[in-house]
Parts: C-alpha cells; structure tokens; sequence
C-alpha cells in the first residue's frame, strides 16, 4: 500500500462537517510545518504547501477552491474552476470558488502583473492533481488494486470491474492538510475542461441584476457613509461648520480624526447631500503649487537616480554607422474605474471585517492594522468584486475610509462610497514618462546599438503600511508614507519591457527614477511597459524605414525565440499583412519578456480636417501558453486594444498650478462607441503542457504602437508624444502659422 | 383726349421703364461653367489662410449636416417665410460649386447671385458677405474648391406665394444690400476695426443677435438688440446685455476661444458650434472680435453694477415652486450647487448666466431640454439632456423657478410657449 | 411617502423626495442593476426606462416620477424569472469583462431594439454613445445587440464584423 506513508487519518484539530476535512486555514498556516520538498513546488504552492490551503472536498463531493487572488472581471474564478475541475475530473459546475479573504485562502499578494495564472493557477493545478492522487489512492486501497486501474471520472473514483465510489466518501478516510508533493503527473484522457470556452461563472448575476459587487451589498442595519476631502490629491477643505452638517437630516455622525473627516448616514442620498453641503465651503491647495509645465516636463527636470536596467554585450558601432534617436512621452493616465471605489466595514468587539475590492487584501490588511492599532488576527479583508480597477486604484483607500468610518459605530455596517469626482481626483494615476531611444544600423540593415533611457516616477505604492493609505496621512499623528522604490528587473516597474526582446548586441538601458512625486502615482495596467513598448515598437519602425525593410520582416530579423517568431507571423499573416494598404502598423511585445506573447496589426484612417482617427480593423495574435480559457484570453485582449487606444489616442490628465483639473468624464473624456474599432480579431496560439502565462496586460503596448506606426504610415508623419489627441494631429498637419493677412477694407 | 392719351403713354412708359429697370435689376446673367480647378493650383498657404476664414464665417454651422459629408449641404433653415435649404458647396461640379468659376463665387457672395444668374435667400448672409475683402475672397475659394467633392442635391428651395418669386429679391436688395465697404473709423484701435470688419462681415454675428423687420432684413437702428433665431434666443451684444457681469475683453475672448466664460456660462445652442470653430483659428482675431463687442456692451448695466456674489434666493424660490424646488435637488444640484464637483473646479453660478437674466425663457428651456455637448473626445463643460427625465408640467415649474431663484428680474410671461416650442422642435 | 411604479408593481418608499431613482431602485427595492458610475448623467451605468425611453436614474428624482413606469434590467426578464432577450445575448456572447457598465448597456440597447429592431451599425453605436465601457468589452457589447436584434427577427445592417 505504497503511498500512504505521510498521511494521517483523522488528524487532530480538524473541522468534520459533513465528513469533509478542510481544516481552518487561519489555525494551520502557523503550525504547518515547511517540507523539505516546499522549494520545488511551483506557483505559490510554494509559499502554502498545504493542499487543504487549496482544495476542499465535502461530503457530497462538491469542491471547494481557494485562491489568494480576486476576480478583477478577467476571468479568473472561472479559469480557475477549469483548471480545478480538469485536474479532479469533476464537471466545473461541481467546484465553488472561495477568492482573496483573509480568514480563509493562501497569501498571494497582490493580484497584479499578470500573475494570477502563473502563480495561483499553476498552484491550484499541482494541489488538484495532487488531491486527485490522494484519492484514487484511497479507492485503490478500499478495492485493493492497483492505483493505475483506477479511472477517475464525473467525481468518481472507478474501478475496472464497476465499482464506484464517489470523492465525498473516499474524503471522508483522508486528510487534505498534507504538504503538496511535486511533481504529480497531470490527469490524460477523459473530458478536457482546460482548453475549453467555458461560460464565466460570475456573468451571469451581471446580466440580472444579482447582487454580483461589492457595491450591491446590503447587511442589515447597514448605513452608509461619504468621506470628506478637497477637489484632488493635494488639496484639502477649508474649515467647515461641522456641526451644522452633523444636524442634518439623516446625519448620524461626522468622524473625525486630524484631518480625517467622514459623513454617516442613515440614507446614502442624505450622505451625499451633507458632503455637498461641506464642500460648499471651499478648499485650498497643501503644500507646494503643482510643476508649471505639466507632469511631462516635470518627469525630465526633477532630480532622479540612475537606475541601470539592462545591458546586453556587444562590440561598439562602427563610427559609419547610421544612427537614429528619437524622444517619445506620455502623460500621467487615469485608472477611471467606472465604478468608483466602494467599502463596508463592521467593527465587532474590536475587529473589524473589511470587504473590499483592493487586489491585494493581505498587504492591506497589514496597512490597515497599523493605521488602526489592531492586532493583524483582528482584521479580516474579504475581496468583493467591483467595478475593473486595472491596478491600484482608490479601492485601498476606500477601505481605509470605511474601517475608520464604522469604527464610530461599532456593530453597524458602514458602507463608504467615493464620489466620481474623488476617484478622478484622489487615485493614483499612471506616471508620465519619457524615453530617449538612440541605435545604430550597420551596413546590413541590422541593428548594431542600442540605447534606452528613461525618466520616471515609481509605478508602485501598493500601502503595505499606514503610511501607504490617504486616510494614514491624515489622520493625527500622521503616518508617513514609504520612500518610493522602483520595481527590480525582470519584472520592473517602469522599467517593464525596456529590456527588448530583439535580439541586440551592444544594447544598454537606464531608468532615471524620479524619487520625488508632485502627483499620487502607483501601479496602471501594464507600467512602464506600455510607454516601454510605444517607444520600442515606434522606434523599430522608424529603424526599418531608414533600414529600407518592411517593419514586420525587420522585426523577425531580430527575432530569436520561435514562440515570439510565431505570434508575430499570425497576426501579420491574418492580417494580410504582405498585401497591406495605407495606413497601417505593427507592433510586438512580450509582456515584460516572461508572460504572454502579443502582436498586434492594425488599420487606421485620419481625418485631415478633424484630426480624428478611425480604426476599422485590428488583428491580434497572443501566446500565453496553455490555454485554459481561450475566449477568456480573447476578451483581456480585446479590452486591453481597447483600452490602449483610448489611452492613446485622447487620455491626459490634466492639472493646474493648485489641483487636478480631470474631475469627471467631461474633463477626462474616454473612448465611447462611435469611435470604437470596426472589428478586432484575436488569435490565440495555444501551447498544450506550457506553463500558464497572464494574458491581462499584454496588448497595452503592441496596442498603442501599432497605433503610431499606422499614423505614422497614413499621414507620413510621425507622432511620438501620447496621446495622438485629435488637436496634436491637426496641429503636425498644418505646417507654420500662415502669413499675416491685411486688414480688411 | 390729348391729356388722357398723354397720360397713358406716360403710364405704360412708366410702367415699362419701371419694369425694365426691374428686370435691369432683377436679372443677372449666367456665369459660365469652369472646370473644377485642381487642388494643386491653390497655394497651400493661401488654402490654409481659407480654412481659418471658414472657420471664422462657421460655414460649416449651416453648409453641413453630417459630419462625414462636410459642406455638402441639405440643412433646414426655417424662416418666416419658409423653409430655406443650405446648398452643397463642395466642389462636385454637378451638385456642388466645382463649375464655379471666381468670379461667380464672389458675385454670389457679395451679392446674393448664384452661378446661373438667381437670386439667392438673404437666408444667406451675404448682406454681410459683402463686406469680405477680395483677397479673403480668394483665400475662401481656394479652401471650398480643394475640399472633398461630394454628390449631393440639397433639397431645393421653395417658399411660399409670392416669396417663392426669386426676383423680387433685387428689391429687398435694393433697400437692404450696402456693397460698399465698411470704412475703418480712425477713432478705434487697429483690433476694434479689425474686429468690426470680421462681426459685420465674415463672422455675421448679427445674423442672429440683431433683430429683423417684417421683411426679414436686419432692423440696423437695433443692431444687436437680440433676437430668436431658429428656436434659440441670441441675447443682445450691446447696452441692453442682460448680464450681471460685465463682458470685459478677456473674459470675451476667452468665451469665445474656450466655449465657457468662468463669470457667466458655457457656450449652449448655436454658439456651441461658433466657439468651436473659434477655438481653431488665429488668436488675434477672436481677440479683435472680443475688443469690439467688449465696446458695444461697456454701457450695459453690468458694468455698473457687477453682481461678484452670486444671487441665490433659495427660500423664496422654494416657496413659490416646492415642487420644482425637490426637482432641482435631485436633478440639478448634483452638478449646480456650491458644493457640487463642478463648482469645486471654478464654473460659473446659475446666478450668472445670461439665460436666466434674458427677457424670455427660450434659451434657458432649451439648454435643460437638450443639455450641452463637447465634440467626441475633445474636454468640455457638458450637460445631459433632460427631455426625457421631465414632462412639460415639470419644465415649466423648474424654468419659472430657476428664474426666481438665481435672478430678481421679473417672472417670464412666455415659459408656456418657449416649452410647447422646444418640444415641437420648431424655431421661429 | 412617495409612490412610484418599477417593473409593473407599485411601491411606497419613505425616502426624501428630492431622492434620485438610483438610489431608491438600489437602497430600498434592492434592485441591484442599475450602478451608480458618477451620479452626473455622463456615464449611463445608472439607465433606466421612463415610459420606454432610456434616462439616467441618478438624475432623476423620486417626487418626479408620478405616474410615470420605471423599467430596470430586471424587469425585462420574464415573470417567472427567465432572463430577457439582451441579457441571454450578452451572456452567449460572454459580453462583459468586469460587468460593471452592462447593465445600463442593456437597458440602454432595450430601448432601441424595442423601437426598431433593424438599425444599422452607426445607428447601435451612436445610440449606445452616453454608455462608457471602461474595460474595453465594446466589440462584444456590439455583437450581444446584434445577436439580440436577430432573435427579435430584426438584425443589425452595415455591420463592418464578418461573424467569427
């Protein structure tokens, strides 16, 4: 009876219900003891080496999934009930899926960089495959067999001559609070469940108008609560007549601590209407008046460190070798969830519960412990979906609002909404950039040199600590916020994807990290790499043109890695590419040269008079090794060219010498449907066995270049400053001010 | 018998000589078909010269309906008398203007003719037109003949009884067409000629804001009295502006480049699309038009009697209109109150738009009902149309409440029709 | 207390009657649906239908309702709880990424194919324009309103998509 060795019947502490062992993960994290196998285990198995951390099976047989990431509206409850489901050969309508709490799943971190298939997919398919050998060992056993003649089928462990048990009675002689053993071979044959289009587990409730956010929730006797700040990041309230406002109708408290203030209510429209009645009393701006050139030139002048990135050896370039540089930039972009940021928070015999949509609910809950002197086991964070937030948006913040509102009512429920006004104005934004791109080409046509420089603020102040969080900084004493830091390679930060995946000799680069932040900036969907990749792939194009090539053969020519070589072959082949008109481009990139394969190729037409860019075709192609969700896939890509394209094509954020200027949808407008793409075409290539790789950011760069190269091809003229706004392509249209005319008669 | 015989001579020589003179004055002959010029014979600056004067007369304001057909005509203009339809002056040679040669193009702008010899509708500006210079003339031509061509037959033109009658145009001419050039007045700075010569002709600013008779001409001894034109109240540019806050020249010029004044309001209606259009062309000249209006309207009230606080009587409004009182709370105050996001941002108070200060309720019916709009992609103050949200009962009650809350002018007697109007979509 | 009429039935709600319908459908109907986006008619996450046509519920307050019929999104399922044509439409199209906007774009695209369900392209896209997408889900949403249009027996014309 090999294989039984390490497990223990009925091990001591176990919860029984129903005859399911999962244990409490909360009391095992603690007592588990780390495996000498621990290292080798992939994904964040790693890290919880425990398979009950992972899987729960009941007495019935349903599964129970936990993961330490949080549905964003990217698939990922459902690509993980795949990956589940395929691993235990149960239907996926067999698994439940618990995400991001505290109290119940793994740490993960952050669900961020397009990690969550990487790390908690990879983990949940090892602890599946594992708990499914469990169990067929434990069949194997009770019909004394051989493992091998057991066929695990539709949550059943069958044997040859019939006989069938189900998993919820095998579970009942087994403990899952084992370490995880590497290396368990994944289930073959039988009915694919990675790899198929699975209908999302979570659209349902959003097409009826189920309570599917963090928003819809309602607990009883819940209030609701408005916190009170000035108009943007920088400013603050004058002084108000708090105590008139806290007569109001409705009004049940106004919480204060230092500068921090929060209306309670008993009716959310009564919250809003003392919030506007505080508002009325004006504002003013704290500390120094904002760059007066903009957040642009601000990135190049202010004092940076020298950060090197990269550096790939090589012979010098010959001095008659031809040399471009060129300069390109973007702005300081906007998260713009169209939900804004929402929280509930309960105090009950001094801990509190948070539910939350930040992407990361242990770091959080670390930030938040410190800002409200508990003890980490008195604070629990909950993920509750809300609206997509594309990074670190105001949903931490958020949190820190409601915990502080709802501590002046114990036992109540708060729930804390922010304004649109302050999602605009308070969330940090995507850093403004600019990268400095200097090469040579040698007499064949090929890239001899390389240099990349970039300027930028930190793309990351995830709060790990009070310090971290808005409310942290207000209240009395203040907490101060970490020193900023940039991300190390091979992930980065705002380094992400300077590293180019061409394959370059003599090819260098230096991030200029600008320490000092006149703006709240941290982590927008993608980083540095969608101002990295706009730079490259517009650069690789202007190389191809003085190179005499065509952009897409000039591209492989430097292209090594086969997988990389395919992905850009699909797209240009669907394309059409060989047969191409005017205006269009191409663009490459492997999301921070570790996860998903992109390319895109697209079709633009310019309106000469109005500057407006239409774009009636795009092809994309995208690796992200083995499928488990190919329209999953299919849907982040096309939101993500989507996305780009109104980054690209009209999104800045604006400001003046005192606030942030983009207060609404009117100041800070986005693409809506006019202007939205004829049609998208996504190919996915999938890659059977490949390690899973996020597929959640990867066309935010490919998108926005392909965009310039198609400007670029249709006008003649090329635009190197995001976003090729309407009003920039008029202005590179018209050539100087014309004469001036005579005065008429 | 001598006498009578002598008189009817007389009478049918008169007769004769009035109707030839009528037919001298009348009749106008055709000018010849052209080819299409080439777009490569026009100078690229004297084309981009062309595009800013364009702007300037917001051509496009009246010659396009889609925006995917620029200048290919087909608007409805109703007038009095009818409804006249903007023609195509793209350079299609069938459809368009492509046959006409310069000189035609500057007789139908100076003049009123059009290419084959008839008469066009003053609905046309051309009592303005006139005064454009020659070498602006040219720069015109040269812009509209390297646009797109476009096929596309506007609907033609046909007003009722005797107005239908295109020759009787020469004699509204005669009475109401001055052709001779403006003269600069040596009194005004260089800007406040130049902004003159471009309101009186190109920008033909009083096409909408200067009342007309009963033969649909402007009334000149009211110039800029204010006037309706097609639905929408275009306020006085002079002493009789209702503003309550004076109209300085930058706060002018800044309306018109931006679209918004931060003491008075945002562009609505018609000046929507003039403001745009003014944002695109040389500063100087909006700075020239801002100098002259900025004259005309220094005798108004407001220059007197600046209201910096803004007027805000909320108790008596709301016992005069409680209803339309809750309406505004939770329709209105979201975006209007002072502690709303965009008063948070330095927009200007209800207080201090001209709408409400106006003598009828026109403008301000039709801003609630139709809202504000920014070109796609472009930022810029906007406002959703509440047609939908408010029945008429509602419209009327909040109009008449706004104006008794934000203004101490009396109560508007015409709320009633300005609402049945603007919901019929019928201008007057 | 205020009356109002939502999806066929009559409700009294205490609330202030300055209230937008928003927060009454979400606070005291607990009608999920409609979101609040930005409470400033911009966005359209909050769409209603007031007596059929398309309206912003955030901007509408409750004491203007009178006799006038709300329809949310969850009224255009049937009564014994199947969901409407759109909402089966988005789902077979898998229409959503967050899902955040699509319930207003539902209601929104309700109004047009209930008043023509032959519109042609640009038609569908300039009536979906007050909606925005933040996620970038616009090439479905424009196929879950073609395939919706077509199980009408109507069909969206001019389209530039070829059907995958």
């Amino acid at each position: 009876m090999s294989g039984l060795g390490r497990r223990t019947l009925l091990a001591n502490g176990a919860l029984l219900a129903k005859g399911a062992l999962v244990v409490a993960f909360a009391l095992s994290r603690g007592a588990a003891a780390q495996d000498a196998d621990s290292p080798a285990l992939p994904g964040d198995l790693a890290k919880s080496p425990l398979l009950d951390s992972w899987i729960g099976v009941d007495g019935d047989g349903r599964i129970t999934v936990f993961t330490g990431k949080a549905e964003l509206g990217q698939g990922l409850k459902t690509a993980l009930i795949q990956i589940a489901a395929h691993e235990l050969a149960v239907a996926p309508s067999a698994v439940d899926i618990v995400t991001a709490d505290t109290a119940r799943t793994p740490d993960e971190g952050v669900t961020a960089g397009s990690h969550s298939m990487q790390d908690s997919g990879t983990a949940i398919l090892n602890a599946a495959a594992n708990v499914r050998v469990l169990l067929a060992e434990a069949a194997a056993w009770r019909y004394a067999i051989a493992v091998d003649q057991i066929e695990m089928r539709d949550g059943a462990a069958h044997a040859p001559d019939g006989r069938t048990v189900g998993y919820g009675e095998l579970v009942s002689g087994l403990s899952l609070h084992v370490t995880a053993k590497p290396n368990v071979p994944r289930r073959e044959g039988g009915s694919k469940v990675i790899g198929e289009n699975l209908a999302r587990v979570d659209i349902p409730a959003k097409v009826s108008g189920g309570e599917a956010y963090l928003q819809d929730m309602h607990l009883p006797g819940m209030l609701h609560a408005r916190v009170v700040r000035g108009p943007s990041d920088g400013t603050r309230l004058k002084q108000a007549d708090i105590e008139a406002v806290g007569k109001m109708p409705g009004v049940v408290q106004v919480v204060r601590h230092g500068r921090f203030t929060a209306i309670v209510a008993d009716d959310e429209w009564r919250a809003v209407k003392a919030l506007h009645r505080l508002q009325a009393v004006g504002w003013e701006r704290i500390g120094e008046p904002l760059p007066a050139k903009g957040m642009r030139e601000a990135i190049r002048a202010l004092p940076a460190r020298d950060v090197p990135i990269f550096d790939y050896p090589g012979p010098p370039a010959p001095a008659e070798a031809h040399t471009l540089r060129a300069r390109y930039s973007r702005p300081c972009l906007m998260h713009g969830s169209i939900g804004p940021s929402c929280a509930v928070a309960l105090w009950e015999d001094d801990s509190v519960t948070v539910w939350t949509h930040s992407q990361g609910v242990y770091p959080l809950r670390k930030a938040l412990a410190e800002l409200l002197g508990l003890p980490l086991e008195r604070v629990r964070c909950v993920h509750v979906e809300g609206a997509g937030c594309y990074g670190h948006n105001g949903a931490d913040d958020v949190a820190a609002d409601a915990a502080l509102a709802a501590r002046a009512v114990p036992g109540q429920p708060v729930r804390l909404q922010w304004m649109r006004e302050q999602e605009h104005g308070w969330e940090p934004l995507g850093s403004a950039m600019t990268v400095e791109l200097s090469a040579s080409l040698g007499a064949d046509g090929r890239i001899v040199g390389w240099q990349h420089d970039l300027w930028s603020n930190t793309h990351n102040t995830r709060p790990t600590t009070a310090g971290g969080l808005l409310a942290g900084t207000e209240v009395d004493p203040p907490f101060v916020p970490p020193k900023p830091r940039p991300i190390p390679m091979p992930e980065g930060g705002a380094a992400r994807n300077a590293n180019p995946i061409y394959a370059l000799p003599n090819a260098r680069g230096t991030l200029h990290f600008v320490e000092p932040m006149p703006v709240r900036v941290s982590a927008l969907r993608g980083l540095g790499a969608q101002m990295n990749v706009f730079a490259i792939e517009s650069f690789m194009d202007e190389l191809a043109e003085a190179a005499g090539a065509d952009p897409v053969a000039f591209r492989l020519a430097h292209l090594l890695d086969e997988r990389a070589r395919d992905v850009v072959k699909m797209a240009a082949d669907q394309f059409g590419w060989q047969a191409r008109g005017r205006g269009t481009g191409f663009a490459f990139a492997r999301y921070k040269n570790l996860a998903s394969h992109c390319a895109v190729a697209m079709e633009v037409r310019v309106d000469l008079d109005t500057g407006m860019i239409h774009v009636p075709r795009v092809v994309a192609a995208v690796d992200s090794g083995e499928a488990v969700s190919p329209d999953g896939i299919r849907n982040q890509i096309e939101g993500g060219i989507v996305q780009s394209l109104s980054w690209t094509t009209r999104e800045a954020v604006a400001f003046d010498a005192t606030h942030r200027t983009s207060f609404d949808w009117s100041a800070y407008p986005i693409l809506r449907f006019p202007a939205a793409p004829g049609r998208i075409e996504v190919h996915v290539i999938d890659r059977p066995k490949q390690p899973f790789l996020g597929a959640g950011e990867a066309a935010q760069g490919p998108a926005a270049a392909a965009l310039a190269n198609a400007v670029a091809h249709a006008l003649g003229i090329r635009l190197r400053d995001m976003p090729l706004s309407p009003e920039r392509i008029r202005a590179a249209l018209r050539p100087a001010p014309a004469a001036p005319r005579q005065a008429a008669g | 018998m001598v006498r009578g015989t002598r008189l009817a001579v007389g009478i049918a020589l008169g007769s004769a000589a009035l109707l030839a003179a009528g037919f001298a004055l009348a009749w106008h002959p055709e000018i010849e078909r052209i080819a299409p010029p080439a777009s490569a014979s026009f100078g690229r600056a004297l084309v981009l010269e062309g595009e800013d004067l364009a702007k300037l007369g917001n051509c496009a304001g009246c010659h396009t309906v889609d925006p995917a057909r620029p200048l290919a005509g087909g608007r409805a203009l109703t007038t009095p008398f009818g409804t006249v339809f903007a023609t195509n002056i793209t350079p299609d040679a069938e459809t368009g203007i492509g046959a006409w040669s310069r000189a035609a193009f500057n007789r139908a702008m100076r003049r009123g003719i059009a290419r084959n010899g008839d008469h066009l509708y003053p609905a046309f500006p051309y009592d303005h037109f006139t005064h454009v210079s020659d070498g602006e003339l040219g720069a015109l031509y040269a812009w509209l003949m390297t646009r797109p061509p476009i096929a596309s037959r506007a609907p033609p033109t046909h007003l009722d009884g005797v107005f239908g009658f295109r020759p009787l145009i020469a004699a509204w001419k005669l009475l109401y067409l001055e052709e001779e050039p403006l003269q600069a007045d040596p009194a005004q700075s260089s800007d406040w000629n130049r902004g003159r010569a471009l309101a009186e002709g190109l920008a033909h600013c009083g096409g909408c804001h200067t009342p007309r008779n009963s033969l649909g001409a402007e009334d000149k001894a009211r110039a800029y009295d204010g006037a309706m034109t097609e639905g929408w109240y275009a306020p006085p540019l002079n002493a009789r502006s209702p503003a309550v806050r004076p109209w300085t020249v930058d706060r002018l010029h800044v309306y018109l480049r931006t679209g918004l004044s931060p003491a008075h309001a945002a562009a609505a209606g018609p000046m929507g699309g003039v403001t745009r259009a003014l944002s695109e062309v040389r500063d100087e000249d909006v700075h020239a038009i801002a100098v002259y209006f900025a004259s005309l309207m220094a005798p108004a009230p407001a220059a007197r009697q600046d209201q910096a606080e803004p007027m805000d009587r909320q108790t008596v409004a709301q016992h005069a209109h409680p209803e339309a009182a809750a309406l505004f709370a939770g329709a209105c105050a979201v975006c209007h109150e002072p502690g709303a996001p965009m008063m948070q941002q330095g927009r200007p108070p209800l207080a201090w738009g001209t709408p409400l200060q106006a003598d009828n309720a026109h403008g301000t019916v039709r801003i609630i009902m139709e809202g504000l709009d920014s070109p796609a992609g472009a930022t810029g103050p906007t406002m959703p149309a509440y047609a939908d949200l408010l029945d008429d009962r509602q419209l009327r009650d909040l109009t008449a409440y706004l104006r008794t809350r934000f203004t101490d002018k009396s109560p508007w007697s015409d709320i009633d029709a300005a609402v049945a109007q603007a919901r019929q979509g019928k201008a007057k | 207390m205020i009356a109002l009429s939502v999806n066929g039935q009559t409700h009294q709600v205490d609330v202030d009657p300055d209230t937008p319908l928003l927060y009454v459908l979400r606070n005291e109907l607990a009608l999920n649906a409609a979101k609040f986006g930005c409470g400033l008619g911009q966005c359209g996450a909050c769409t209603v239908l007031l007596d059929g046509k398309p309206v912003f519920s955030c901007l509408v307050p409750v004491a203007a309702l009178g006799n006038r019929k709300v329809r949310t999104l969850e009224g255009l399922a049937s009564p014994d709880g199947k969901p409407g044509l759109l909402s089966v439409a988005f789902e077979t199209e898998q229409a959503a990424q967050c899902g955040y906007c699509i319930a207003g774009m539902i209601v929104r695209a309700q109004a047009l194919l209930e008043r023509n369900n032959r519109p042609t392209e640009d038609e569908v896209r300039a009536h979906l324009a007050p909606n925005l997408c933040r996620c970038g889900t616009h090439m479905r949403i424009l196929r879950a309103v073609r395939r919706a249009a077509e199980m009408m027996g109507g069909g969206v014309r001019d389209v530039a998509e070829q059907k995958p």
